[in-house]
């Protein structure tokens, strides 16, 4: 992770030379008048996960939202290997290769497992997903194939988490925006899940920018973290040095 | 015997077309949350242009696809132009800016064609076939119910068996993460409020010859009875539409036939009256709560 030298320890092992897949420098951003998120910078190198902890109403949910374009900045800018996101719409963000799975996950709860998942595919044309990529899903997540028909208001809320999971998987994104993937779920669940983040980082180079409240999943997976605050980045690290830095976990992360 | 059997026929083929012009607003409500107070006068709308190109070339049949096609570019320019510029924040708006166009379109209507009935030729005959000697259905009839079935079929492919339906449907549910799976939601708006007019003009094709004719407020009174027809139905179900449809039909047959036709339309309002107290979300509202 990129950062300016006064607030980049040495040595970390967290620069990089490369450009990173998803930079935001100076953001600005809001609903209506009052901007939620203040000169936000972050970058994100690909190939990584970065997590993005912070109290509620830190701006940690704006952030992901200004990325995929649901909200526009009034200031600032955001890069997307090196082109400007700020003027894609957010229908095109799929197709540039981004995937946003929203807080609360976003599944249709009308409509089947099978047709959340198609929908995950629908924008490269025809039906939706191949039946082969859907057969990849259900292979990696074994309770859905169980429930291809039934209507997402069915599911648990471990098998809604799998189906948002999947549907922006199946769209094979460059990067992922994940909005708190663990609220509401078992502790066992949000291992499977932070180990599945892992594994698509380190088998497909898949890069991540994980909201998290719970720092504990977060940071078991993640290369680099920031702090939000009050819709500032308050603390940017390597993940390993948050884990194991008392101080700084009782200042900011409050264990 | 044979009166109520000719009636539940008559009360049928009438209902076919009420299902279908309740089905058109179960489309545009299941797009974009509005009932479209506008249909039945965008349907005539599309009736007259069928009506002066069938006149022009002399063949029902091409007046047809104009009314169809018409209903299309119709509903398409309705939500372009100006639904989609009202603040739908309170339902009332939505319902204020409808009225207003109905008043538009029969005011144009009114100036272009004259405020008098036109007569309005089926294309099939209106005599009904007898059968043991009661007088059960008409060719026209038949022609009814062909139409209203082919249409049904046709959504109920496009919604269950396309990705464009899938695409439709989701928009409906879940604008902001439709848009985050690429789907062009805006574009599904205006795909919904034209297909809905198409139907609603299909539905004033079939209508118009079985009633005095041509006149901009022809639609007016199957437009109360439609309406009902969809909010006994559940407004959002399009199996509840048909379904409705068939039985504001049935009613208003029965209630004509054997109570007197100045009767009728109480019986409708007492339906809905009935309906909206034991079940006010509609005899098909489902009880899937949106919680994502």
């Amino acid at each position: 992770m990129t950062g300016t030298p006064a607030e980049q320890p040495a040595g970390t092992g967290t620069e990089t030379l490369d450009t990173p897949l998803l930079e935001i420098r100076n953001l600005t951003a809001g609903y209506g008048a009052a901007p939620v998120l203040h000169e936000v910078d972050l970058a994100v190198p690909a190939g990584r996960i970065v997590a993005v902890l912070g109290a509620n109403g830190a701006g940690k949910t704006t952030l992901l939202r200004a990325v995929s374009g649901l909200i526009r900045p009034s200031r600032g800018q955001i890069l997307f290997d090196g082109r400007d996101l700020c003027t894609v719409r957010v229908e095109q963000m799929i197709r540039r290769g981004i995937a946003h799975v929203p807080e609360g996950r976003g599944v249709i709860v009308e409509l089947t497992v099978e047709e959340n998942l198609r929908l995950g595919g629908l924008w490269r044309g025809r039906r939706g997903a191949e039946r082969a990529q859907l057969d990849e899903i259900y292979d990696l997540f074994e309770p859905l194939a169980r429930r291809r028909r039934s209507p997402g208001h069915q599911l648990s809320g471990g098998e809604r988490q799998m189906l948002a999971l999947g549907r922006a998987l199946i769209a094979s994104p460059r990067l992922l925006l994940l909005d708190e993937p663990s609220l509401g779920l078992a502790p066992r669940v949000i291992a499977q899940t932070m180990e599945l983040l892992r594994t698509l980082r380190d088998r497909s180079g898949m890069t991540v920018l994980l909201v998290e409240q719970n720092v504990h999943g977060a940071l078991s997976v993640a290369n680099d973290a920031v702090v939000m605050s009050l819709g500032r980045i308050a603390v940017r690290d390597s993940a390993a040095r948050l884990r194991t830095d008392e101080r700084l976990r009782h200042a900011y992360l409050g264990f | 015997m044979d009166r109520f059997v000719f009636l539940t026929f008559d009360g049928l083929s009438r209902g076919a077309v009420y299902a279908a012009f309740a089905l058109a607003l179960v489309l545009t409500w299941r797009a974009a949350r509005v009932v479209n107070f506008a249909q039945g006068a965008m349907a005539v709308a599309c009736a007259y242009a069928a009506y002066s190109v069938s006149a022009a070339t002399g063949s029902y049949w091409v007046g047809l696809a104009v009314a169809l096609v018409g209903g299309l570019l119709l509903g398409a320019a309705v939500e372009r132009v100006v639904m989609r510029f009202v603040d739908h924040s309170t339902p009332l708006n939505g319902v204020v800016v409808a009225l207003g166009l109905v008043l538009l379109i029969q005011a144009v209507l009114g100036m272009i064609y004259g405020n008098e009935f036109r007569p309005a030729a089926p294309p099939f005959s209106r005599g009904a076939f007898q059968i043991g000697g009661v007088a059960l259905l008409s060719r026209f009839d038949l022609f009814v119910f062909a139409a209203v079935g082919v249409v049904l079929l046709l959504l109920a492919l496009l919604f269950t068996r396309t990705g464009t339906g899938l695409r439709m449907r989701a928009a409906a549910f879940a604008p902001d993460v439709s848009r985050l799976l690429g789907v062009p939601v805006a574009g599904m708006l205006t795909l919904g409020w034209a297909l809905a007019a198409a139907v609603g003009s299909l539905a004033a094709m079939l209508v118009i010859p079985t009633e005095l004719g041509l006149h901009p407020t022809a639609m007016d009174v199957v437009f109360v009875s439609s309406f009902t027809a969809a909010v006994v139905g559940g407004l959002d179900s399009a199996l509840g539409a048909v379904a409705g449809g068939l039985l504001v039909g049935l009613l208003l047959s029965y209630v004509s036939g054997y109570l007197g036709a100045t009767v009728a339309p109480m019986a409708v309002l007492a339906l809905l009256v009935v309906v909206l107290l034991a079940r006010p979300g509609g005899l098909f509202a489902r009880a899937s709560a949106r919680s994502a």
